[in-house]
């Protein structure tokens, strides 16, 4: 990364279904991270808490896949706000771990998490229905069966050497292809 | 008598690998299912490994282990059938029997099952009962078969009627109908016992192969190998046996000109067999029948005795010395992947009827590794008739490439469903005056395997050098929703790929989600690239027939209909999937959280 | 000599005998074609369709094909390989393949045949299948989740360990390794020692108590493409470490 632009390049990140160990594995990349804040600076992003999005960014990074109406809302917005959107991590590229309760019917996913599970204490009997509680979608989906996306970048999570390998490239306007050691799916 | 039945019938049947077909359809027969003890049983009598019994039951859809009733009702339901009311006559049989499809009465007596084609396309909607047809059903019929079957519980006391030709014949006693509306010169043409086989004998083995070669004639079954050239390769291959085989395992959706075949002519196939026999220097002839025909094997029991009496078969066949010959039937059970030639020579020997790695050819290393050939039924009617009047007789009929005749089974939207011979060369659309479809918006030229053809496409010839075609033509008017009609045959060849290869096996799961997306309006353009990238893939690396021509219906499709799905498609919004709905998504958690089931 | 022929592979002339398949000459010869289904020392099988070329322009697989002297075969392209990415994205949206959390993952063919392949997401719809696993047995799990029923461990058990435990039963999407009819793993002739665990190229069957024994970094195709592992393919440069 040679060439350093005068105005940085804006970047927008967003946990969906996912653990956040995406975006640990970016703050992972270590003293690097100096060099990116020069080269970019965080928009909607959990790492500088901005809520919504006030300009358009350069590149979106996805981490988590689709599992409530919110998810779906955030990715569209994304999708609508970046020009480069990117899945990261495996959540966000095949579901990953929260797609595992695509293999059991959403009715007893609730009734084991909320009303039978051998732990579970829920005196009201019902699963939690409050109406400011997003509406879970049928099964989780991966981002790209929700909106489209340029680029897939697989992980559990993607390693901090490639989330820098993948930013290098986007910033320079290359596709991010992943020398051998850097695409895992775990 | 319960703990005797495997014992007596592997005494009946014998305890080779091969007899476990018939070993398994009469345990299945009995008992309404093979249990996993009577799995272990039989693979102890026939020295065979359980898992392999297991494998076998499995396999085919007639054999079950789940118990099913003394009476099994299968209702056909291909895409003719659904045009022709099937879901109608589903509706009634599920409310007299108070049971849904898949399910058994409360008694333990009737199981409603559903089948894929059983070959009775141009009398749809149609069903078996136990292995008696039933044909143009409707609401009233379904009623008073139920009331019948709650009366005496025997489904031969409400055959009420006969069909035509030899159908009355006693050995047959069946409702069904023959439709033969054009007969051509061979393959319908008159019946003269024995003579082919002597003009057979007349000649050396080597110049009744080229006389099939004169007559250019090909199998006609699709694929249109030159069936001299085949005979040729088991002739000069070396084994200590060899075998002829007959394929009478028509399954492609739409075809039932075998069925005629069969009933009107079982004479002029043996015949064809013979000659083969005769030609290829083997003794042992199989004649391989799909289960759902089962209602003809006493009577090709029976033909097959009067040829044996009359010298036709057996042993010196015709005064000949030293050459014999003899046909044994064996029974499919409910696969349609056993009408491709290798895996038909599987379930001959008592396995799961895959497909086999090619090379070696069946004409090497077919019947218990014996060199083999097998032959379509019709191919045989034609090599009979070849014999008789000579080459050249039939080389004159049909073009350069597709010589002879072509006998079509045409069932859908037309005025006069049925058999037809034609001779090749002729075109679609003369076709379709001679069946009553003119006003077709579409004609599925050789089953869902085939090609699917559009108006533009009525001037094309029934032939190998343009439309091939095994013989089914399903024709579809203007008011069919033709994407149903694809997610029908995908549906079905989803059901009968056997697993064995990934294109196949996942592919045919791929391409019945896509279209079921796309009819539901959930697609975009993405999924149908997707789907054609898993057509392709299907195309290129699949295992055997099945796979390679189950993407057809979306490949030969857009080849006719170029954008057919684009008419279904959700467009793409500022980067959101058409595929995704968000509000149908929600749906089930917006029920279960405003209702009080959770 | 009359038993020995010659062919090409992508242009590279090689030798093989009579006998052998496509394969079977082209690993002799160090040329790697792609495959998940076919190991050395098995019959050739010909389920998974990976190794996948075209010889004299017609599709076919090199397990099953016979060496013939002339024949003109393609291997390392772009359409075969674009093939091979579709029937690999197949195999994973056909099953439950989670890698993060499978004791395989780093050691699996399948994995390492997608990373060789450069699949980042399979782009089919996932058909979450409903399988089973069988935990009975004390030391081996079967999970039906991740088979990819390429027979290795059925023919193994039969040809190598002498037991034939394995078998296939049902067909199309319901197809799936079985053992005698109403039995589990526990009830079966399978052994801690058998030879057909090892043979699992994904992880359907594993030995209990030994997954994660290996540190991520040191598995197998952590830093090695598979097809790579000795430095016997010549003709690829697919990774480009720089």
């Amino acid at each position: 990364m040679t060439q350093v632009k005068t105005e940085k390049v804006r970047i927008a990140t967003t946990s969906l279904a996912g653990c956040f160990g995406c975006h640990m594995s970016l703050l992972d990349i270590d003293e690097r991270i100096l060099q990116l804040a020069e080269l970019v600076e965080f928009h909607k992003s959990p790492v500088v808490d901005r809520k919504t999005f006030q300009e358009r960014c350069a590149v979106g990074l996805i981490e988590g896949g689709c599992c409530n109406a919110e998810n779906v809302e955030t990715l569209r917005a994304f999708r609508d706000q970046c020009d480069i959107l990117v899945s990261v991590g495996d959540c966000a590229t095949m579901g990953g771990i929260p797609a595992l309760r695509n293999l059991v019917p959403l009715e007893e996913c609730l009734r084991e998490a909320f009303l039978d599970g051998p732990s579970t204490v829920n005196p009201t009997g019902r699963p939690p229905d409050d109406p400011e509680l997003p509406l879970l979608l049928d099964k989780v989906y991966p981002c790209h069966e929700v909106v489209r996306v340029d680029y897939h970048l697989p992980g559990c999570p993607p390693s901090a050497d490639a989330l820098w390998a993948a930013l290098q490239a986007l910033l320079t306007g290359a596709e991010p292809t992943l020398p051998y050691p850097l695409l895992k799916y775990d | 008598m319960k703990a005797a039945l495997v014992s007596h019938t592997v005494a009946r049947h014998g305890s080779d690998a091969p007899a476990l077909m018939a070993v398994l359809r009469d345990i299945q027969s009995a008992e309404g299912c093979v249990s996993e003890a009577r799995q272990h049983e039989v693979a102890d009598a026939m020295h065979l490994r359980p898992a392999l019994v297991r494998a076998f039951v499995g396999f085919y859809s007639f054999l079950t282990e789940r118990p099913q009733g003394r009476v099994v009702i299968r209702l056909c339901d291909d895409v003719v059938d659904r045009m022709k009311g099937y879901d109608r006559v589903r509706h009634s049989f599920e409310d007299a029997l108070g049971i849904a499809v898949g399910e058994t009465t409360a008694d333990g007596t009737v199981t409603l099952e559903r089948t894929p084609c059983i070959g009775l396309c141009d009398q749809a909607p149609a069903a078996l009962i136990n292995d008696i047809p039933f044909t143009e059903l409707s609401s009233d019929r379904a009623w008073e078969i139920v009331r019948g079957l709650q009366e005496h519980g025997d489904p031969e006391r409400l055959v009420t009627r006969m069909g035509d030709g030899r159908n009355r014949h006693p050995r047959i006693h069946a409702m069904v109908n023959n439709n033969v509306q054009h007969q051509g010169p061979f393959i319908f043409g008159p019946l003269n016992r024995g003579e082919a086989i002597r003009k057979a004998l007349s000649m050396t083995p080597f110049e009744v192969i080229r006389t099939l070669k004169t007559a250019r004639l090909r199998g006609r079954g699709g694929a249109g190998f030159p069936t001299g050239m085949k005979w040729e390769f088991t002739r000069v291959a070396r084994g200590a046996r060899k075998f002829i085989v007959c394929n009478a395992d028509e399954g492609e959706p739409g075809t039932f000109k075998d069925r005629v075949i069969l009933t009107e002519f079982p004479d002029r196939v043996l015949a064809g067999m013979t000659i083969a026999g005769y030609a290829l220097g083997a003794r042992e002839g199989l004649f391989y029948l799909r289960g759902e025909y089962a209602y003809l094997r006493d009577y090709l029991e029976s033909v097959l005795e009067q040829r044996r009496a009359d010298n036709l078969i057996g042993r010196d066949i015709l005064g000949r010395k030293g050459f014999d010959f003899d046909v044994e039937i064996r029974m499919g059970a409910g696969s349609y992947l056993c009408g491709e030639e290798t895996a038909l020579l599987n379930s001959c020997e008592g396995l799961p009827g895959d497909a086999r790695d090619r090379p070696p050819f069946p004409a090497e290393a077919g019947y218990l590794g014996y060199p083999t050939s097998v032959n379509n039924v019709e191919t045989l009617c034609c090599v009979a008739k070849i014999l008789e009047r000579g080459p050249a007789t039939f080389a004159e009929q049909g073009l350069p490439e597709s010589a002879g005749t072509k006998v079509l089974s045409i069932s859908g939207d037309c005025t006069r469903p049925g058999i037809y011979e034609v001779p090749f060369g002729i075109e679609l659309q003369e076709v379709l005056e001679l069946s009553g479809g003119t006003d077709a918006a579409a004609v599925l030229v050789g089953g869902p395997s085939g090609a699917l053809v559009g108006p533009d496409g009525f001037d094309r010839r029934i032939s190998f050098e343009d439309l091939a075609t095994g013989g089914a033509l399903v024709v579809f008017g203007p008011q069919r929703d033709l994407l149903e009609v694809l997610r029908g045959y995908a549906d079905f060849f989803a059901e009968e790929s056997c697993g064995y290869c990934t294109p196949c096996r996942i592919g045919t799961q791929l391409i019945q989600e896509y279209l079921a997306r796309i009819h539901a309006g959930r697609a975009d353009r993405q999924d149908v690239e997707g789907m054609i990238r898993a057509a392709r893939t299907m195309k290129r690396s699949s295992r055997c027939g099945l796979g390679q021509t189950a993407c057809n219906p979306i490949l030969k499709t857009l080849e006719s209909f170029p954008g057919f799905f684009d008419g279904w498609l959700a467009e793409e919004t500022n980067g959101t999937r058409g595929a995704f709905d968000l509000e149908e998504a929600v749906a089930e958690s917006r029920a279960l959280r405003g209702g009080d089931h959770v | 000599m009359s038993d020995r022929v010659s062919f090409t592979i992508d242009g590279t002339r090689v030798e093989a005998f009579r006998s052998q398949s496509i394969m079977d000459a082209a690993m002799e010869s160090g040329v790697y074609i792609p495959r998940l289904c076919h190991v050395p020392g098995l019959d050739p099988w010909g389920s998974c369709r990976v190794c996948t070329v075209k010889v004299n322009g017609r599709f076919s697989t090199a397990c099953t094909q016979p060496a013939m002297t002339g024949l003109t075969v393609e291997n390392d392209t772009e359409e075969l390989n674009d093939l091979r990415r579709d029937l690999v994205e197949m195999l994973f949206v056909g099953g439950n393949h989670f890698c993060m959390s499978c004791e395989k993952s780093g050691n699996c063919e399948l994995q390492a045949m997608g990373y060789r392949l450069g699949i980042t997401a399979p782009l089919h719809p996932y058909l979450h299948p409903d399988r089973d696993v069988d935990a009975s047995h004390p030391d081996i799990m079967l999970d039906h989740n991740r088979c990819i029923l390429c027979a290795r461990c059925v023919r193994t058990s039969r040809d190598l360990d002498g037991k034939q435990v394995f078998d296939f039963v049902n067909r199309g999407s319901d197809r799936r390794i079985a053992i005698d009819p109403g039995a589990r793993l526990k009830d079966s002739d399978a052994d801690v020692t058998d030879r057909a665990l090892d043979a699992c190229p994904v992880g359907a069957l594993l030995r209990k108590r030994e997954g994660f024994r290996v540190p991520v970094g040191e598995r197998e195709y952590d830093h090695v493409a598979i097809g790579e592992e000795d430095g016997v393919d010549p003709v690829s440069d697919l990774w480009d470490e720089s």
